[in-house]
């Protein structure tokens, strides 16, 4: 047994790889868990919100409107 | 000014007496006359708390009864009282660390000075959105701003998961 008047020698070396073994696979997680919540919390969704809407869009319809509305400079309305 | 010569310079330097060069001194006091100056050749007391042993001792200047303690100190000192060694230490320091440690309460003038100036600055910014601002632009007023959302909406901005997604077509209104 060491006697009572000397201490443990610090740590010295590998300090910063000790830092990282810990670390790291903590920061992957993370970058992990935040890039699989994202995908599915808004680009799940975002697809299948275009995949609704062109499911039943009619573009003759709603470019007959837009052209009633007036706001082509190409087509006017119908009826001048 | 550009024309000064060394001579004239060497005049003007010794018209603000020489003497405050020669010696290695301070002036304490900044503006004009002699003031009381601290000599800067000897070593000088201070109170910080990165330096835990200033140059010298505090006092100096021991009267009878500090040196007949200065004495005692060089026997054992178990003999010390603890007046006697609260006495040692204030020969040595004018501040313990604790006192000069001690909060201030500047904080209090710093934070009172923020506000006081950012309500300030909001009676400044209020004058000027009176006095200095010019008229609004016509695109501002309400009017303007109802013809531009039924334009945005007629032009199907955003349709699937933005702006118009929001109006119904149908209905004539917001979802």
């Amino acid at each position: 047994m060491k006697s009572t008047m000397s201490l443990v020698k610090p740590a010295m070396r590998g300090l910063l790889a000790k830092r990282l073994r810990f670390h790291l696979p903590i920061a992957f997680g993370l970058a992990l868990v935040a890039a699989v919540a994202f995908k599915f919390t808004v680009t799940e969704p975002r697809k299948q919100a275009y995949a609704d809407f062109y499911k039943h869009y009619d573009s003759m319809k709603e470019f007959s409107a837009m052209r009633e509305a007036g706001v082509f400079e190409s087509v006017r309305p119908t009826g001048k | 000014m550009l024309h000064l010569t060394a001579g004239r310079v060497a005049g003007l330097l010794s018209r603000r007496g020489v003497a405050a060069f020669s010696t290695s001194g301070v002036k304490m006091a900044s503006h004009g006359g002699v003031t009381e100056q601290t000599d800067m050749s000897v070593p000088l007391y201070c109170d910080r708390l990165d330096t835990p042993l200033p140059d010298r001792p505090y006092k100096d200047t021991l009267s009878a009864a500090d040196k007949s303690l200065k004495q005692k100190e060089k026997g054992p000192w178990n003999s010390l009282s603890k007046e006697e060694k609260l006495a040692l230490y204030r020969i040595m320091f004018n501040e313990t660390y604790a006192e000069m440690k001690k909060p201030t309460g500047e904080w209090k003038t710093v934070v009172g000075g923020i506000f006081f100036f950012i309500g300030f600055t909001g009676l400044v910014v209020l004058w000027q959105r009176y006095y200095v601002y010019p008229p609004h632009p016509r695109t501002l007023d309400d009017e303007w701003q109802a013809m531009q959302v039924k334009r945005m909406l007629d032009m199907r901005v955003n349709p699937v998961e933005g702006f118009s997604a929001k109006w119904d077509y149908e209905k004539g209104q917001w979802k």
